[in-house]
């Protein structure tokens, strides 16, 4: 359940689901964002679902925060609304190209390659939220064994679709960004497709993701 | 290609800066990644429909520092020019100039030339007709980091056409007299991270300035000046943003997000910017001093209502 709603700024409701990340406070911020989709609640224009908070964001000109607050408070929620929780499975080729930080991964956690890449692709992931670039997931929660600081210097271009890991989670790079993750393998799907009108997002929040390893050779056929 | 594609068209002698398609931006995508983009400057854009008798929500190309340069093949049509901008149009090897804010008739073989923005950062260019370009997610708003909107995402590049349909045989002058104020106190609402700073921290947010970088877009303003020191965590658990959220980086600088922004961040954030001082905030043009003022939500409320009143009145009188 909500905690606190507060403002952010004049425009936006800040929902508080509890400081804590994990599925349960996370599928409670997923079931709000589908509910109120479909609230046509007035003014509405953006609503963004993290970790444990929901930002809504509206036209000013149409609404209040006093008002909306009041709406979102005495919404009904209906359970799994209109939400299609998918399991969705992601193929990655990990070549030593594309693997750009296995080696220091290695060292840094002592273990070797192949046990890093068995325990990474035994375990299925949780989609927490989408976003910060367009399409791109954040996944959890990674094996304790695997969890790894971020890079001390971000890279300037992570290429398209390479797939990240840090602490507890880990990610698909949708397009070429800077970041700081350590990139284990590439995939050959595109995970946001540009030229794609209706639903150009492959994964969606509360979505389950598995990842299964694929060769050089099969990456550069479903690349074709 | 169909004949009539051909009638009338721009020709781009010179892109500018970064000149884009833009309307009133898109919906309801945040939660995939997709910014709400969009003309940076509202108020400028609503009026450039305006003058031109389009629909409020009509593509046009926004620009900033220096505009395009466009040379027109077609049929007398309508345009103007909104913001405070320095323009003038290449008639017969003769310059002629014009002022912002009022309809101008462009002829076949005219070459509009749009120089600059005074003290300023965008400018609109609205025709009296439409763009023919593409719409992607219920918007032609181009976002260059996500390659979408019209013009493949992308902005306007040097030789490219750009074809017009719909033209308006007849348009009154439209007149409208305004001066874009400027501002240096931008006004905010403490946001939800207000505690992870150290007391002196605050009082030197909003008492010292604050300079704008060159490293400021559609995205974002980066602002150096005092470090705002952190006394809780240099990160929070990512979250939504939304425009005019003024983050504090590790390095203990504000970033305050614009049009563009990405979705979610991970920075604690210090306040957001009211919205009605939104429109002047993106026209601060880099070497800029601003300073901060905070004010509560009712007050935030009354002055948008203002700011809005304001609009109505310079849209009701039009000459």
């Amino acid at each position: 359940m909500i905690k606190n709603i507060s403002n952010l700024g004049d425009a936006a409701l800040y929902c508080d689901f509890g400081t804590e990340v994990n599925k349960e406070i996370n599928r409670n911020v997923i079931n709000y964002f589908n509910n109120l989709r479909y609230s046509n609640f007035l003014g509405i224009t953006n609503i963004t679902p993290s970790y444990n908070k929901l930002v809504i964001s509206f036209d000013l000109k149409l609404t209040s925060f006093a008002k909306l607050k009041k709406q979102v408070e005495n919404l009904e929620l209906k359970k799994n609304n209109n939400s299609k929780n998918n399991l969705i499975k992601i193929p990655v080729c990990c070549a030593e190209e594309f693997a750009l930080d296995i080696k220091r991964l290695q060292k840094l956690l002592k273990i070797n390659e192949a046990k890093i890449y068995e325990t990474f692709f035994s375990k299925n992931y949780y989609c927490y939220m989408t976003g910060f670039i367009a399409g791109m997931p954040f996944l959890g929660d990674m094996d304790k064994s695997l969890f790894a600081k971020r890079l001390e210097t971000p890279r300037v271009k992570v290429p398209k679709n390479s797939i990240g890991i840090t602490e507890q989670f880990c990610n698909i790079y949708t397009f070429e960004s800077p970041g700081g993750w350590n990139i284990i393998g590439k995939t050959p799907v595109d995970i946001f497709d540009n030229k794609k009108n209706t639903e150009p997002n492959l994964i969606n929040p509360g979505d389950t993701i598995s990842f299964y390893p694929i060769s050089k050779l099969e990456y550069e056929k479903k690349y074709e | 290609m169909k004949k009539n594609m051909n009638k009338n068209y721009f020709e781009v002698l010179r892109p500018g800066i970064n000149s884009t398609f833009q309307d009133n931006g898109r919906n309801n995508f945040y939660h995939i990644g997709i910014p709400f983009s969009g003309a940076m400057d509202n108020r400028n854009f609503l009026l450039a429909n305006t003058i031109s008798n389009n629909e409020i929500n009509n593509p046009v190309i926004e620009f900033a520092y220096q505009g395009p340069k466009l040379k027109y093949i077609g049929e007398n049509i309508f345009i103007n020019v909104t913001g405070d901008v320095n323009f003038k149009i290449i008639r017969k090897n003769k310059n002629l100039e014009f002022s912002c804010y009022e309809n101008i008739i462009l002829e076949n073989n005219d070459c509009l030339d749009i120089l600059s923005t005074n003290r300023s950062v965008y400018g609109y260019l609205s025709i009296g007709g439409t763009f023919e370009i593409d719409y992607y997610l219920n918007s032609c708003s181009t976002n260059t980091k996500a390659k979408i909107g019209a013009n493949s995402g992308e902005k306007l590049k040097k030789g490219q056409i750009i074809h017009l349909k719909n033209i308006k045989k007849i348009l009154p002058k439209n007149k409208i007299e305004y001066l874009n104020s400027k501002i240096e106190n931008i006004r905010i609402i403490k946001g939800p991270h207000f505690d992870y700073f150290s007391k002196d921290a605050i009082v030197s947010f909003f008492s010292d300035e604050f300079n704008v970088t060159k490293l400021s877009d559609r995205m974002g303003i980066r602002l150096k000046g005092p470090k705002i020191s952190n006394i809780k965590n240099t990160n929070i658990k990512s979250e939504g943003l939304v425009k005019g959220v003024i983050q504090i980086t590790a390095d203990g600088d504000p970033i305050i997000m614009l049009s563009d922004h990405g979705t979610i961040g991970g920075y604690p954030k210090i306040g957001v910017v009211i919205s009605a001082d939104y429109d002047k905030l993106v026209q601060i043009p880099p070497g800029s001093k601003i300073k901060f003022k905070e004010i509560n939500l009712k007050d935030a409320e009354t002055i948008f209502k203002l700011y809005e009143m304001e609009t109505q009145n310079l849209i009701s009188n039009i000459k």
